[in-house]
């Protein structure tokens, strides 16, 4: 394998006329500029673009005025949408406080096969394309993004950003590193495969439900 | 998969008297083209994004050693393997050794064109693995035994009653029977069907659409979530890419991004777009314990700084099937490989050979709308005169094409013998014709003449008729 390593390197650089390096000084800095390609553009707060985005793509939204209403916000989706009170939660410190009503079942934990329901915390959204931006963690395991039926997703208003490049910041800000996975979520799951027909929950959740958490976490 | 692209003319010719085959093309060209159209017309930026990314690409490229040396740096550091595959075998080797090694039974896989390159699915269950396409389109058609006819939408020739069909044969047991009518009813029956296999997988293969050398992270872009279960529920990670995908930084993938999925759908981004970045870490609560890269050259190396360089830039969205007269009229099995339509009539020659892959450039017009549509301004066209150009240097071109491009370029080098010539033949060709002014059919011409009469000459020569007209 080695072998094929040398081989591959070899005639690439043959080709290029220089020897591969890869801290090659002219790359280390075009890599670190982080220099954003050409913006585009638009009218709206990105709070009014990231919920008219969201609404294209089938994605649903309810206000919640403080933590607080956190329980409330989900038992009113569960029973608008006829669910059984059982869901798995995120091990977010956001929802740590989050005082769950009798009866209901709230499992802190990554989300397996039966689950129906799940609850995460979006590390921020996109305005431009009504995505949801979350980053693998103790605090938010990817399960729960991908495995149940309805996905509800908090998101502290103050956490949209304009574009995907001001995420990236934010990322390199408050992070330094890439988690495992980073997942930009934009709608529920759909697929076209039969007939170029649109159908949601193709593998993934088949209704995504945000709410927008007031005045940010 | 054994390529039977030197028989593009008959599987040309099947595609067209395929009833079923022309209705589903029907139904698909229109909604592509469309669709793209939209999304363009909604992002003023369009053609900067566009220079902007054939900028990227054209600069990674110019550093491709450089930059797969710090991805490959950044994977490792985050605590994944690179392994690196000159040859699809070096390939499908690598990816059997981790499997092995991690003990794997199961292996649930994510659509990648590589791996149809590759042909890693042959291999794993020649050694005995269980492997199971997850996402829709290529299930699909790995449970009908075919391989993909568009890159973007794997089963687009397919009708819901022929996929019907397939489930009803596969999934049902006697005595338990599931309506299969509607769209939904086939979904939701190969999500529960695919939901099992996900959670018993050992293995997830995925692709990637790029790589990013800054973070040693792959993306990948999907509707559908099954590369995203793939890549999270089975113990192990593999990706499969191909050389060209990496590029240095963040911003430069959203560049990208922006540009693949209005080209490939239409969608302003897919409804999932990941970066996988390493195994999951010490106190995650989920993600595979492993996370590797294989990295396929399979004749890109050679690719650079040669005639097909720019073909390099391909990102695979597709656009240039969609909008190619030829792909729409007979679909993509017809070019008999992996890659169909402009594209693939490029890289085709280049990876199974010219000899066998003879037939796709020639399966062209030059009518140019691939290059226009293109997101990475690749200039596809030249690139199929490039192939037309060396298939008769080197001898391959068919002997009676061979004579008459000999003979007609005998008389392009001698202007005056030429007029001559053309002179005469028009004489002949209208006094053959009779009064008809055209032909129901003549020799050497027998495939045009099958379809359509060939009008005759009328008048005289262009040249003779413009000397007249300057007369004055
Ligand atoms: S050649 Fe251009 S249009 Fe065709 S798939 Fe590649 S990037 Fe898309």
């Amino acid at each position: 394998m080695s072998d094929s390593r040398a081989a591959i390197l070899a005639r690439l650089s043959k080709s290029l006329a220089h020897e591969a390096a890869a801290e090659a000084p002219e790359i280390v800095q075009r890599i670190e500029a982080h220099v954003r390609g050409p913006q585009p553009q638009w009218e709206a707060s990105p709070r009014e673009r990231f919920l008219n985005k969201l609404e294209k793509v089938v994605g649903t939204w309810a206000e919640v005025a403080s933590k607080e209403n956190i329980a409330q916000a989900v038992a009113d989706y569960l029973a608008a949408q006829n669910l059984a009170k059982s869901l798995a939660v995120a091990p977010h410190p956001l929802l740590d406080s989050v005082d769950w009503p009798a009866g209901f079942r709230a499992e802190r934990r990554r989300a397996v096969g039966e689950d129906r329901v799940s609850l995460a915390v979006a590390f921020c959204a996109i305005a431009e394309t009504g995505s949801l931006v979350l980053l693998a963690g103790p605090d938010s395991p990817t399960t729960l993004n991908f495995l149940p039926d309805d996905f509800l997703c908090v998101l502290p208003t103050n956490r949209i950003v304009p574009r995907m490049e001001d995420a990236w910041a934010l990322l390199r800000e408050e992070r330094g590193t890439m988690p495992r996975a980073t997942n930009i979520v934009t709608g529920p799951s759909r697929t076209a495969d039969v007939e170029q027909t649109i159908h949601l929950g193709a593998h993934g959740p088949r209704r995504l439900h945000v709410l927008l958490l007031q005045g940010g976490a | 998969m054994k390529p039977t692209s030197h028989a593009f003319s008959n599987n040309a010719h099947r595609a067209l008297h395929d009833k079923t085959l022309q209705q589903a093309l029907a139904k698909a060209g229109v909604g592509f083209v469309d669709k793209r159209r939209a999304a363009i017309d909604g992002l003023p930026e369009f053609q900067a994004l566009r220079q902007a990314g054939k900028r990227i690409k054209d600069h990674t490229l110019a550093n491709l050693d450089h930059y797969l040396l710090r991805f490959e740096a950044q994977v490792q550091a985050s605590g994944g393997q690179v392994h690196w595959a000159e040859t699809p075998e070096q390939a499908c080797v690598a990816v059997l050794d981790i499997c092995r090694n991690a003990n794997a039974k199961m292996v649930a896989k994510g659509k990648s064109m590589v791996g149809e390159e590759i042909a890693v699915n042959d291999a794993l269950e020649a050694a005995g693995f269980e492997v199971v396409e997850t996402d829709l389109g290529e299930y699909i058609i790995q449970i009908a035994h075919e391989p993909p006819s568009h890159i973007i939408a794997p089963a687009v020739h397919k009708t819901r009653g022929q996929i019907a069909e397939l489930f009803e044969k596969l999934h049902h047991q006697p005595g338990l029977t599931r309506p299969l009518e509607t769209v939904p009813q086939i979904v939701d029956e190969a999500r529960q069907v695919l939901r099992e296999k996900f959670l018993a997988s050992d293995v997830g293969i995925t692709g990637a659409n790029f790589l990013i050398a800054e973070t040693g992270s792959t993306v990948i872009v999907t509707n559908e979530g099954n590369g995203d279960l793939s890549a999270t529920l089975p113990r192990v990670h593999i990706v499969l890419a191909s050389i060209e995908k990496v590029v240095p930084n963040l911003e430069d993938a959203a560049v990208l991004l922006r540009l693949l999925a209005r080209s490939a759908t239409g969608q302003e981004i897919t409804s999932y777009t990941t970066f996988f970045t390493g195994p999951r870490r010490a106190d995650d609560p989920d993600g595979p314990e492993q996370f590797h890269v294989v990295l396929v050259d399979n004749g890109r190396s050679r690719m650079l700084g040669g005639d097909y360089h720019e073909m390099l830039r391909c990102i695979r969205c597709g656009a240039c099937l969609n909008h190619c007269p030829v792909y729409s009229a007979v679909g993509g099995h017809a070019y008999g490989w992996v890659y169909p339509g402009p594209m693939g009539a490029v890289l085709t020659p280049l990876m199974v050979g010219l000899q066998e892959g003879r037939p796709l450039p020639n399966a062209s017009t030059l009518c140019g709308r691939c290059e226009e549509v293109c997101p990475m301004s690749i200039p596809l066209p030249r690139m199929l005169r490039e192939h037309r150009r060396q298939e008769f240097a080197r001898r391959l071109t068919p002997p009676r094409a061979r004579w008459a491009l000999a003979a007609w370029a005998y008389f392009a080098r001698r202007p005056e013998l030429y007029r001559q010539a053309s002179r005469i033949a028009i004489k002949l060709l209208n006094l053959l014709a009779g009064g008809n002014g055209r032909f129901r059919s003549m020799l050497f011409a027998q495939a045009w003449t099958a379809a359509r009469d060939l009008p005759a000459p009328q008048g005289d020569t262009f040249m003779a008729q413009w000397k007249q007209r300057r007369k004055p």
